[in-house]
């Protein structure tokens, strides 16, 4: 059953030839023998979920429940989840027991979900690799030895692994994407303010946004309509009604324009990789898209400006990690300075560290309008860029990661090579646009993703591309050998 | 060399909404430590701060009070500093556009003048917690219930040259926001705080002195002293061949002075930017009508209509409308008594100095507006004399019931009637006849005599003037 997806085991669920509870023993007995090689998990909640399948499978039983009832599924642990560790894969908040649900906890729970667990992540999500993670990193089912990518790396490999048939991400800057290219899964990352971050612990407040992981464009519908919607507790929040993402799918493409950026297809671009997606582009070419050039100049700042805006915020939002209410706390410390600098010294992680020093520098007296100031200017004409091409296109397509998965370690000692492989996925996250990654096809045996970035509120149309693209296509059916 | 000093005052209001400006959390004063700070209060990981609507209606009515532009678009800013009583490592304050622009607020000094003191801006911000160091050992305890309290801080221009100018001003704005019902203004409980900007210059000079901060001072009094200690520190220093050193300072009423704040190595850098958590607050301007509606009548407004329409003088005008409270209660007492004067009289006096014996608020008197006003009658009506109202007041104050039922009870009519009178004159004369021959013979001060005699005939009651009249005719 764990080859099924999210919307076969709806209709198995929905028929009775299946119970919740069947599900997620079948899931959790396959974490319980497959996690210790993948580290996905940071936390298994094996008796909340079987009480949760109970719960499901009654609500069934009196002929009630949504698609998604009784449907096993895992968060990322940067979610708040009441009761339940929340760590967001640092040392710091190891002892975290969140005392609320995240509003996409919530609704996830409110639709009969059923949660098997948290999954690992790069710590407070700043990694494109998940080794930044204090519980060690992840690693892809596709290949032992190369990373899961990250940050949302424990959930694309749970979702890879059939451990979970879909699961929560967050996207700062290709968070969501970059690991479902790399695992070889789809990953959606919604228009900022789509999904509420209220309960989702802040990396960069302007540029996070929540969205499913799964592996088809029909599961990632079925979950992004009841994560989406409006929530008056996230002020970034937009009211805007949610359709039926599923109902949208099947459309015919022959409307649809594509715009290929020559910028995502340069230098620095897999040759490999780059086949792959000129070889999707024809896919949807004989499906009856128009493809058109297009260029977004200024997709070189992209990765400068990210790295000035995201540390900033990161800088201001970390503060609250100080020892005094919650979280690590050095031990015996002497006085109210020492508190602070060894719980914070001791308690997040090199990375972490670095992009907090980063930010503090850019939002500094004497730097903020060289640095802070500057890259919000940029910022803007990298969105104005979109904005030019959804005038001529309806979608962007391109690479989601420069190349396929990379080996454990391989990056980790040089952190502008580790900043590059979010080149293509950042400047969705600066505009605010949507943008999905589904498998295209392996390189060298490891999973490569093709990414579709759409105009601001057009997850259904990116969807449907992706559905049409996956009914031609069998990337997203292939097991990673060893988890069939 | 003659001094001139130079003021300027920061003051935080604290907003009298019923939650925190970004929770739900409940603002009263006075709950266990800790037990009005929800998950956001706290900076928890994961929460979101949502504006308050209520305190930018608060912030833009004190903004149209104080004929200030009301920014159609306004930023909140984080400043970035640790310390324990602050939960997020930041607080939300507003940094380069403030909700309220150029404004001013006029005082009034000795002598009926008017001066025009300019408001550089005010903006809106959250409160920090409390760091409490007493009966804890070895250990520094926090209570969050204030984190999160919606506050105003309004920045004045430099322009007051006196701890009196700066007193008025500071009661003047804690008149305002009374009237504007957007705080209780109470200082004790820390709603309305002054941090004090002083500087002092070689009188003529345009240049400013270097200006130290006194902090946090929260009475009247206390700002007064603070202030003329430091200006004369200052000058003291200045004129011994010293500098002042631009630094934070505290008051202590302890000990009447103002001493430096324990001073970091550093200089901060608050590191401020914009709140991403929140966007830019948007005031249409038909807000701003719809708050400008909800105006009462201000103070300044208030006394000149006093003067205009109760011909009372500046002086009792000012009095009466300091607070709205009073100002309202004098008008029943006024209108019911019909003679303006003498409420105005009564509700300063005879009220005031009760009030203030008890040590009470107007809205906790045992006398209410109507109550007072129908006493008052009775002394219009000549039922009582003003010296036997005083006891009736009393009574009154003590809870003995309303002025006539008192009246009544103790049968305090005032005696005018002067068949009555005349009938008591005639027996006094008849029954003294050398003071009768004195008078006549020109000993004019056996006046008194006669009078007291005839007081106390009628026990007190007789109108002192009816029997005043009578007695000349009669001898």
């Amino acid at each position: 059953m764990h080859e099924k997806t999210i919307a076969e085991l709806a209709g198995d669920l929905r028929s009775g030839a299946l119970s919740s509870v069947e599900l997620t023993q079948a899931y959790l007995g396959r974490i319980r023998r497959l996690d210790p090689g993948l580290n996905a998990f940071i936390t298994v909640s094996e008796e909340q979920a079987l009480t949760a399948a109970q719960a499901a499978d009654a609500i069934r039983a009196r002929g009630q429940g949504g698609p998604l009832t009784g449907i096993p599924i895992a968060h990322k642990d940067i979610f708040c989840t009441e009761g339940i560790k929340t760590s967001a894969g640092s040392r710091m908040l190891d002892n975290f027991t969140a005392p609320y649900d995240a509003h996409v906890v919530e609704r996830l729970k409110a639709t009969g979900t059923v949660m098997l667990g948290k999954t690992n992540m790069d710590e407070f999500a700043m990694g494109s690799s998940n080794e930044t993670s204090f519980f060690g990193p992840v690693h892809n089912p596709w290949a032992a030895a190369a990373v899961p990518g990250g940050s949302s790396g424990g959930s694309a490999a749970a979702v890879a692994a059939r451990l979970v048939p879909g699961a929560t991400g967050t996207d700062t800057g290709g968070s969501i994407r970059q690991p479902a290219a790399l695992c070889g899964i789809s990953g959606l990352k919604p228009t900022y303010g789509r999904v509420s971050r209220y309960g989702m612990i802040a990396f960069a407040s302007s540029l996070d946004q929540g969205g499913p992981m799964a592996r088809t464009a029909e599961d990632l519908a079925l979950l992004l309509e009841a994560m989406a919607g409006f929530d008056r507790r996230d002020s970034t929040c937009v009211d805007r009604p949610v359709p039926c993402y599923a109902a949208g799918l099947g459309a015919p493409l022959t409307e649809l324009t594509i715009g290929l950026p020559k910028e995502y297809f340069g230098e620095g671009l897999d040759a490999q990789v780059g086949d792959l997606i000129h070889a999707a582009i024809d896919v949807l070419r004989r499906l009856g898209a128009q493809v058109k050039d297009i260029s977004l100049p200024n997709t070189h700042l992209a990765v400068p400006v990210y790295y000035v805006i995201a540390p900033a915020e990161a800088s201001s939002n970390l503060s609250r990690y100080d020892g005094a209410r919650y979280g690590y706390r050095c031990r015996e410390p002497r006085d109210l300075e020492d508190m602070y600098q060894r719980s914070r010294g001791e308690g997040f992680g090199a990375e972490v560290k670095r992009r907090i020093m980063i930010g503090t520098y850019v939002l500094s007296a004497g730097y903020y309008d060289a640095y802070y100031l500057k890259a919000q200017q940029v910022r803007r004409m990298i969105r104005d860029d979109f904005v030019r091409a959804f005038e001529q296109v309806d979608v962007i397509l391109g690479p989601t990661a420069p190349t396929p998965a990379f080996d454990l370690g391989e990056k980790t000692s040089d952190p502008v090579q580790m900043y590059l492989s979010d080149i293509y996925t950042i400047a969705a996250n600066l505009a605010g646009l949507p943008a999905l990654s589904i498998p295209a096809g392996f390189a060298a045996g490891r999973p490569v993703g093709l990414q579709v970035i759409g105009n601001f509120f057009a997850e259904e149309s990116l969807l449907n591309v992706g559905h049409r693209y996956q009914q031609e296509t069998d990337w997203h059916v292939r097991v990673p050998p060893g988890y069939e | 060399m003659s001094w001139e000093p130079v003021i300027g005052l920061e003051i935080h209001i604290q907003l009298a909404t019923q939650t925190k400006i970004f929770s739900g959390a409940s603002t009263a004063y006075g709950a266990a430590p800790n037990t009005q700070a929800c998950a956001i209060d706290l900076g928890l990981p994961g929460v979101l701060p949502v504006l308050n609507e209520q305190a930018v209606r608060m912030t833009v009515k004190l903004g149209l009070a104080l004929g200030a532009a009301i920014a159609p678009r306004s930023v909140f800013a984080r400043k970035n500093y640790f310390y324990p009583d602050l939960p997020k490592g930041y607080q939300i304050s507003q940094y380069e556009l403030p909700v309220v622009g150029n404004g001013h607020l006029d005082i009034e000094l000795d002598g009926g003048v008017t001066k025009r003191i300019g408001i550089t801006r005010a903006h809106m911000e959250e409160d920090a917690g409390k760091s409490l160091h007493e009966g804890f050992a070895q250990v520094t305890a926090i209570d969050l219930n204030r984190a999160g309290t919606p506050l105003i801080e309004v920045v004045s221009e430099p322009d007051m040259h006196s701890a009196k100018e700066a007193v008025a001003y500071m009661k003047k704005l804690h008149s305002l926001v009374r009237y504007l019902e957007i705080s209780d203004g109470n200082m004790q409980e820390g709603s309305f705080r002054c941090d004090a900007n002083v500087s002092v210059r070689p009188l003529g000079d345009e240049r400013l002195g270097t200006r130290t901060e006194v902090k946090n001072v929260n009475s009247f009094r206390f700002v007064e002293r603070a202030i003329n200690y430091e200006i004369q520190r200052q000058i003291e220093l200045l004129e011994d061949g010293g500098a002042v050193v631009q630094e934070t300072r505290l008051f202590d009423p302890a000990r009447n002075e103002t001493r430096p704040m324990r001073t970091k190595e550093e200089a901060n850098d608050y590191r401020y930017f914009p709140d991403p958590d929140l966007l830019p607050i948007e005031i249409p301007p038909a807000l701003i009508e719809e708050v400008r509606e909800t105006l009462p009548e201000l103070p300044d407004a208030k006394r000149e209509r006093f003067m205009r329409e109760y011909e009372l003088d500046a002086y009792d005008s000012s009095v009466l409308t300091t607070s709205r409270a009073m100002a309202d209660y004098f008008e029943v007492v006024a209108a019911q008594c019909a003679d303006a004067k003498l409420a105005a009289n009564w509700a300063m006096g005879e009220l005031a100095a009760a009030l203030n014996k008890a040590g009470l608020e107007l809205a906790e008197a045992p006398i209410s507006a109507r109550m007072l006003g129908a006493l008052l009658q009775r002394i219009k009506d000549n039922t009582l004399s003003g010296k036997i109202a005083k006891d009736v007041f009393e009574a009154m104050w003590n809870g003995e019931g309303e002025a006539n039922a008192i009246i009544e009870q103790r049968g305090l009519v005032q005696l005018s009637d002067s068949s009555a009178i005349e009938a008591m004159i005639d027996e006094i004369i008849a029954a003294n006849p050398d003071q009768v021959q004195q008078y006549r013979a020109g000993k004019e001060k056996l006046m008194g005599f006669f009078v007291g005699q005839v007081m106390k005939a009628s026990k007190g009651q007789a109108n002192p003037q009816v029997v005043n009249e009578l007695l000349r005719k009669k001898l």
